[in-house]
Order: structure tokens, then C-alpha cells, then sequence
């Protein structure tokens, strides 16, 4: 019995597993070694609808229920390439997200509208080389200048930040203000005054992530996203959905990891019989089979609750923290289960314990969410 | 997931345990045993037949009900405690409830959600304990009963107890399918216990039981001979279920109170909850008891729909335990030199969770069903004819059997006979300080008690903070003193409008 799912959101799971297998898994190996997908796939998952599973049907959206995407986010964690979905994520579950919550009926016409149908992509820019949660030191400003703002400043482990064709930024423009004076803004790559440098990293190796920086960069007024000064607000909002998507991806991505792993015991023998008959790894299969189970329940819930909109800013931490956790250490049991083979890239084991390892620090890492599980529950703070 | 009703009880609950059992546990710790009559409290207030059906005094509550019981229960301070009437109503009488004959059911199973008698699961033997197959008691089948010959062990309620559900073998040749299960009178000739010392769960009595030529009437068998060992697989699911609501119920209790304690305790100026370290390791634990307990309410969800979710149970009652013992360690932790003190409540709670994951199948059986599920695509199913039907409760059937509690006291008061007997409760009963109106549709009888006095009058119009809507042959035997106002809430026999907690002092006006 599934409490979550329709007989029309399997049918939609199919579709998209399908679409996946023939468009994106026969190329995740290509895309890992050139470091970014390429151009057209955005246009495909764009004809597909699958950017705008939640957004209203005016910008091209399907106005779906939240457990379409749901799907979407389990799926695309089974592909083998956190890098991939990281690069699709970070464009409809970020950049899309404000633009569809905070954005001007222009913006929607000009970036929304054409984000869903996968004709332009985008990124979210927030992190600064100095301060990544704390987001009331940041440093990049921007100053008004007649009709236009003027923005100085740098940002960085931005996923999509050197190819996507817009940029979703946070800019302080009342710095004395401090995270009450934060705005967003919403910016063209060919901004003269911007350059963006890709950064090599230890996993994700399929998106491209940037460091980039703002040189007088000039922006006309109309370029300011949703208030002024509200920018703080925005993003804290935005958080309960981006942990909501890291936690089912790191679900998602710990089913997959011990599927994968399992399928390999099955048919690798040791002292005459298959791995799966040895008592130890069984039972260390057990337990994680079980912890990734009641995991799966707990985001579900969560799911259901944000679909409901509940209040869940201490659930959301608790389950990306324990999420991410989890992943961490079903990828390594995996490497582990896999022996030598673990650690060879002619098996997927090795990439996905890379991968997993940004799941405890992107998006707040497990520290900032413990912070704000203590808050809420040790001292009673309210966000 | 809670309603109204599901919250009220919860509150009803608590009073209770806060009145009846609190204040006496650490006697009981102390003396190793609680008193008997305590139970037949527990039965009165109906909290023993919360599952089962009206027919034997039962309320046939949903199973959240149950899930509160046993969250209630678990927050009393003493795993101990919590033991007995977990087994009572939800490890060893469920076998007679769902296999059990008419006469077993008549016998046993009324006693037992009376609170009047104590039930045991007798499935441990001192060579074989998840190992059901090879268990050792036997029960020979002479004429018109069985002789039991055997022992068991660890079992808890097994000294004090009245009466055990016992695994034997009934053929000793047939492995598995030898399994029966019987039912045994602990004051039976041949039987001898020897009540042991334990780690922890000081106020529960545990027994090892020998059998020695130990006549048990035919009649005593459950359900179909041959069929004990996969009744057990299907009561297991239970046991495991309620085991792991034990054990996140544990879990939350013990963050409060340590949370509590983090907040008073002083160190280098500051109290020691504003420690970044402890802090952290507090939200860990916090997120870690948030998920396996709605992990746990999710398998709740699915029993009570009817699903046979053996591994589901298992994953849970391994998590729920494993996490306890983490938090219990590092909850003490935070006491400092305190934890390891009687004084404080948490080194009990320390020693009380080292049961969980051994008891009810350990851990590792546990993995070992999960492995066999989730490596070998092993499926169980569930057993014998009579649990195959899903636990369906048709709700318009139930609202039309109005009567089932006073099946023999079947007159109905008159209206007027109605109004005079609240007057005399009423005046009996110290001022309400509510107003609170009785409604049969037609008719009403309104007491208000907002005054000096509970003033009752009839028909009135004007409204009052809570109104009940309830039919008069059920008013009438709460008036009689056969149905308890919290049973007929709970099954639906009363439904409240207006101020709730108004409804909770029905129980004083009815006396």
C-alpha cells in the first residue's frame, strides 16, 4: 500500500525512468569526464515539463502536486551522476523557485516562462568566499545609480554558475542593515562587470560549480527580485524546500547505492558461495536497509507536511541532517561490500561515496542544521 | 493523525497514571512487584480492551489508541512498569482474541481487559528462545486434556501472574509444525516458579516456570493444534510494533527530562544547555527520535489498515531499541555524576532499555528476517484462516450497536427517569463550574454548574459550553454504573461539541 502515490504518479515515474534511461543514464560517463551536461538536454527535460511539475500552467507550468516532484528528485538520484542532478536541481528547485515566488510578471514572462521550457537555464548565487549560512556577512553589494544598481562582490560554489544563461544573486543593498538589508536580483550572463571561473572538486563532477566575481557591474532597476531589503526573507524561505530536495535525493540516492551494492554481492562468490550468504554483510545490509526504510517514511511525512503547508522549518533540518548522514554511510558500506572493485571507477561505488560526501555541507551543512534543530528545540526559537 | 478524541484521551490517560501509578513506582522498583489491585483500575477505565471487542468488555478503538497507551505508559519512569500491561493486552492475549475459541475468549480474554486477571506469553525456553521450532515443552494429549511437561523462561508477569499462553509441542516429532499454543493456569498443579533477578525492569516480575505433569484441559488449546508457530509469526508483528512505539515513547521522555535538567544545571557560569557540543549532540538525538518515530507511526498506519508488514516491524522494533540505548547513554551523559545516581531518574531508564534489543526477538534476529527479506526476497505470509481477513471495522455497523456493553440490562430509562437521576448525581457532585448539556435530538437535560450549585434543568435552549450528543440507552447505563463515559467516548457512543475538557469531568458527575 503507498499512502503518497496515485496510480497517475506511478505511471508519471515510468515515463520519466524511461525518458531517463534513454536520454541521460547512456551518458552520465561522458558528462562526468567534460564536467557539465550538455546544452540540449536542458531543452529536453524542458519538453517534458519536467522543470515546471509545480509551477502554474500560465508560464507553461503542470500545477502538479508536490509528490510529482518527489519522483522527479528520487529518479534522478538512481542515474549514477549527482553531478546531473545537482545541474537540473539547482536550476528548477532554486533559481526556478524564486523566480516563480518572488518574481515580477516581466521576470516570469522573461525567465520563468522560458526556464520551465528548458530554453534558458539558471543558478542560484548566495555563498561568498567569506560566509556561506552565515548570509548576514555578506559582502557583495549593490549600490543604486540612477536607473541602475551597481554590484561589487564575489560569490562562490554556485552549481550551474559558469554556463547557466541567468543568475539568481543576493546583494546587500543596505549593508548597515546587516541580513535585513539583503536583496535579490535577477541577472543576464553577458552583464559586463561578471566572470566566472569553474572550480574542481571532489565529486558532482558532472556540474559545472564557479566561483564568480562582480566588477562594477551594472544592472537596470527592473532587475531587482521581488522587494528591496527582502532578500534575507526570501531565502529563508526557499530553505525548507532545498533541504526538503536533499533529503529525498539523499534517500533516493542510499536506495540506489544499496540496490547496486546488493546486485553485486549476488553474483560475486568468495570461499564457493555469493557474498549474500555471509551472516556479517547481511546483517550490515539489514541495518542499513532498515535505517534507509524508516528515513524513506520520515521524508515522506515531511513531504506530505510541506504539501499541506505545515509549518516544518525543524523537521526539514532534522531530515536533511539525517538524510545526508545516512547516504554518507550507505555509500561507504557500498565501496566497502565491493572490495577493491569499490574503489575502481569500472564500478559506479566509487562515484557515488564521492558524491554523497557535498550531501552534509551544501545546503547548511550538518553542523548549521544541528544549530537550528537546538534552537527550535533546546530554546523554543520560532523562525 | 490525532483527532480530538485521540487527544482527549491521551489527557484522560495521563491524569490517570499521573493519580494511580506515579506516585507508588519507585516502591515498586524497590519491592520488585506492583500490587494487584491496581489492574482491575486499568480495566475499569478500559484501557486494557482498547483493541479488542465490545462483546468481552472491550472498546474496539482504533489502533492509535493503542499507539498512545503505549507512549503514555512508556513515559512513567520505569520500563518495569510499562512491561506488564503491554504484555497483557498486546503480547499475550492477542492469540486468544484472534485464534482463541468462544470459550477461551469467555474465559480469559473478559478477565483480562477487566484487568482482573494477568497474562503471560510463555515462548522462551532455556535452550531456545527466537528459535520457536525447536522449543522443548510438550503437551501430550490424554483423554480430555493435555500434560505439560517443560520449562520456560525469562517471562515476564510469570510469578504474579494468573495465567500463560504457553508455546508447546504438541507433536514433538513435527519441528514447526508441532507448534501449538495452549493455554495454562499458573496456580495449575505441577508448576513451579523461580522469580529472577534482572539488570533492570526491577518492578516487574519475571519467571522461569517448570511444568511437571501439568494437566491442562483440551479445551485450553488455541485455535487449530499445529498451527502455534504461525499464530506466533503473526502476533510477533504486534509485540515488535508495540515494542518500538515503547521505544521512541522512551526516547522522547528522556530528552525532555534531560533537557530539563540541561537547562537548571550550572557549569562555568552558564547553564550547561547553552554548550555548543551538548547542544549538538541534543539535536542529533532529537532528529533521530523524530524520524524513527514517525517511521513507527507509519507501520502503526499500516496494521491498522489490515497490512502484514513483518519486515516493516522488524526494522522498526531494531531501530527503536538500538536508538534507545543511544539515547539513554548519552541523556545519562549529560547528567554528569547525577546520571549514575538513584536520585535521578535516568540511570533506571539507562538499565530499563537494555532489554529492548533483546527481548521480543534480538537484534539480531531482527537483521536476520530483514536479510532474509531484503536479500533472498523471502516473503511471510500471514497465517491460518481466521487472521486472514483484514481488520476492517465496518463504522456504520458499530454505531447501530449501541447496546453491546449492557447486553443484559437492556431497559432504557424514561426521559423523565433520566432527569431525576442526573439531579441526584448532580447534587451529589460538587459544583461543575461549567455548563454542560445532555442532547437526545428531541430532548435535552442541561446542568449548569457555573453557580453554587449544579443546577439541572430540561429542554432548554440556551447553549451551553459543551454540548453531548448521546443516545438515552446508553446515558442510561452510564447512569447505571455500566459504561464508563470515556469508553463511550472512545467508541463513539458520545460526541462532543464545544469545550472538550468540560466532556472530561463527565467521569466526576457519573461518579
Amino acid at each position: 500500500m503507498s499512502t503518497y502515490f496515485t496510480e497517475e504518479h506511478n505511471q508519471f515515474r515510468q515515463s520519466l525512468r524511461d525518458f531517463l534511461n534513454k536520454e541521460v543514464v547512456p551518458n552520465v560517463d561522458e558528462w562526468e569526464k567534460i564536467g557539465n551536461p550538455p546544452r540540449d538536454i536542458w531543452k529536453k527535460f524542458g519538453d517534458m515539463g519536467y522543470f515546471g511539475l509545480r509551477f502554474p500552467e500560465k508560464y507553461g507550468g503542470l500545477n502538479l502536486d508536490f509528490f510529482y516532484d518527489v519522483i522527479l528528485l528520487e529518479e534522478l538520484s538512481k542515474i549514477n551522476s549527482a553531478g546531473t542532478s545537482a545541474a537540473i536541481g539547482a536550476h528548477t528547485y532554486l533559481s526556478l523557485s524564486h523566480l516563480n515566488n518572488e518574481g515580477s510578471e516581466e521576470q516570469k514572462e522573461k525567465y520563468l516562462k522560458p526556464g520551465i521550457a528548458g530554453d534558458l537555464f539558471g543558478c542560484l548565487a548566495i555563498s561568498e568566499p567569506g560566509g556561506g549560512s552565515d548570509v548576514a556577512s555578506m559582502r557583495t553589494t549593490a549600490v543604486k545609480d540612477g536607473d541602475e544598481w551597481i554590484i561589487n562582490g564575489s560569490k562562490t560554489f554556485i552549481t550551474n554558475g559558469v554556463l547557466s544563461d541567468y543568475l539568481i544573486i543576493s546583494a546587500k543593498t543596505e549593508p548597515e542593515l546587516k541580513q535585513a538589508g539583503i536583496s535579490m536580483f535577477v541577472i543576464d550572463r553577458n552583464t559586463t562587470g561578471l566572470s566566472a571561473t569553474k572550480l574542481d572538486k571532489l565529486g558532482w563532477r558532472a556540474s559545472d560549480t564557479a566561483e564568480m566575481a562582480f566588477s562594477d557591474m551594472r544592472v537596470p532597476a527592473n532587475a531587482l527580485l521581488g522587494e528591496e531589503n527582502q532578500g534575507f526573507y526570501y531565502i529563508m524561505q526557499q530553505f525548507a524546500l532545498e533541504r526538503i530536495t536533499l533529503a529525498i535525493g539523499g534517500v533516493a540516492g542510499s536506495e540506489y547505492a544499496l540496490e547496486y551494492g546488493l546486485n553485486y554481492m549476488r553474483e560475486r562468490e568468495a570461499f564457493g558461495r555469493p557474498l549474500t550468504k555471509f551472516q556479517e554483510l547481511r546483517h550490515r545490509v539489514a541495518q542499513l536497509a532498515a535505517e534507509i526504510e524508516q528515513q524513506k517514511q520520515f521524508v515522506y511525512h515531511l513531504c506530505q507536511r510541506f504539501t499541506d503547508n505545515e509549518y516544518i522549518v525543524k523537521e526539514a533540518a532534522m531530515a536533511k541532517l539525517l538524510a545526508t548522514q545516512l547516504s554518507d554511510k550507505v555509500t561507504f558500506e557500498v565501496v566497502q561490500f565491493l572490495g577493491g572493485y569499490g574503489y575502481m571507477e569500472d564500478y559506479q561505488a566509487s562515484r557515488m561515496w564521492r558524491d554523497s560526501r557535498l550531501g552534509q555541507i551544501g545546503g547548511g551543512t550538518s553542523e548549521i542544521m544541528k544549530e537550528i534543530i537546538a534552537k527550535m528545540a533546546i530554546d523554543e526559537v520560532k523562525y | 493523525m490525532f483527532t480530538e478524541e485521540h487527544k482527549l484521551f491521551r489527557t484522560g490517560l495521563r491524569d490517570f497514571l499521573d493519580r494511580e501509578v506515579m506516585p507508588n513506582i519507585d516502591q515498586w522498583e524497590e519491592e520488585q512487584r506492583m500490587p494487584k489491585d491496581l489492574w482491575p483500575k486499568f480495566g475499569e477505565m478500559g484501557y486494557f480492551g482498547l483493541n479488542y471487542p465490545e462483546k468481552y468488555g472491550g472498546i474496539d478503538a482504533d489502533f492509535l489508541y493503542s499507539v498512545i497507551f503505549m507512549e503514555e505508559i512508556s513515559k512513567c519512569e520505569s520500563g518495569g512498569f510499562m512491561i506488564l500491561p503491554a504484555v497483557q493486552q498486546y503480547m499475550a492475549s492477542p492469540y486468544i482474541n484472534k485464534h482463541g475459541s468462544e470459550f477461551l475468549k469467555e474465559k480469559y480474554l473478559t478477565k483480562v481487559i477487566s484487568g482482573e486477571w494477568i497474562a503471560c506469553i510463555g515462548i522462551s525456553e532455556p535452550g531456545a528462545g527466537s528459535d520457536v521450532a525447536n522449543i522443548q515443552t510438550k503437551a501430550i494429549k490424554e483423554g480430555d486434556h493435555y500434560v505439560v511437561n517443560g520449562s520456560k523462561t525469562f517471562i515476564t508477569n510469570g510469578v504474579y501472574g494468573d495465567f500463560v499462553v504457553a508455546v508447546v509441542k504438541t507433536d514433538p516429532e513435527a519441528g514447526a509444525a508441532g507448534v501449538s499454543l495452549l493455554v495454562i493456569d499458573l496456580n495449575s498443579e505441577g508448576i513451579t516458579k523461580n522469580k529472577l533477578k534482572k539488570l533492570g525492569w526491577h518492578a516487574s516480575d519475571t519467571a522461569e516456570l517448570h511444568f511437571d505433569n501439568v494437566k491442562v484441559p483440551v479445551e485450553n488449546i488455541v485455535g487449530d493444534e499445529g498451527q502455534g508457530f504461525y499464530y506466533l509469526m503473526g502476533g510477533l508483528q504486534t509485540e515488535r510494533l508495540v515494542g518500538s512505539i515503547a521505544g521512541y515513547a522512551s526516547c522522547e521522555w528522556a530528552i525532555g527530562y534531560t533537557l530539563q535538567y540541561m537547562s537548571e544545571r550550572q557549569a562555568f557560569g552558564r547553564s550547561i544547555n547553552k554548550f555548543q557540543v551538548l547542544r549538538h549532540r541534543m539535536a542529533q538525538l532529537i532528529s533521530e527520535v523524530e524520524a524513527n518515530k514517525q517511521f513507527v507511526l507509519h507501520c502503526a498506519r499500516q496494521h491498522e489498515a489490515g497490512e502484514y508488514i513483518v519486515k516493516e516491524c522488524s526494522m522498526a522494533k531494531l531501530l527503536s531499541s538500538e536508538l534507545a540505548e543511544k539515547v539513554m547513554t548519552q541523556c545519562l551523559q549529560s547528567f554528569g555524576g547525577y546520571g549514575f545516581m538513584e536520585d535521578y531518574k535516568m540511570a533506571r531508564a539507562y538499565r530499563d532499555c537494555r532489554v529492548g534489543t533483546i527481548g521480543g526477538g534480538s537484534s539480531e534476529i531482527m537483521r536476520e528476517i530483514i536479510a532474509k527479506m531484503v536479500i533472498d526476497d523471502t516473503s511471510y505470509q500471514r497465517a491460518g484462516s481466521v487472521s486472514s481477513t483484514p481488520k476492517t471495522k465496518p463504522v456504520e455497523a458499530k454505531k447501530t450497536e449501541t447496546n453491546i456493553n449492557t447486553n443484559d440490562k437492556k431497559t432504557v430509562m424514561s426521559f423523565e427517569a433520566i432527569e431525576s437521576a442526573i439531579k441526584e448525581k448532580a447534587a451529589a457532585a460538587k459544583p461543575l463550574g461549567n455548563s454542560l448539556k445532555f442532547n437526545f435530538g428531541e430532548q435535552n437535560v442541561m446542568l449548569d454548574g457555573t453557580g453554587d450549585a449544579n443546577v439541572v434543568t430540561v429542554n432548554d435552549a440556551t447553549e451551553a459550553q459543551c454540548t453531548v450528543d448521546v443516545a438515552m440507552e446508553d446515558l442510561t447505563s452510564m447512569l447505571k454504573g455500566d459504561l464508563n463515559p470515556m469508553n463511550a467516548f472512545m467508541s463513539g457512543k458520545i460526541k462532543v461539541k464545544g469545550d472538550m475538557s468540560v466532556a472530561m469531568k463527565l467521569g466526576t458527575i457519573m461518579g
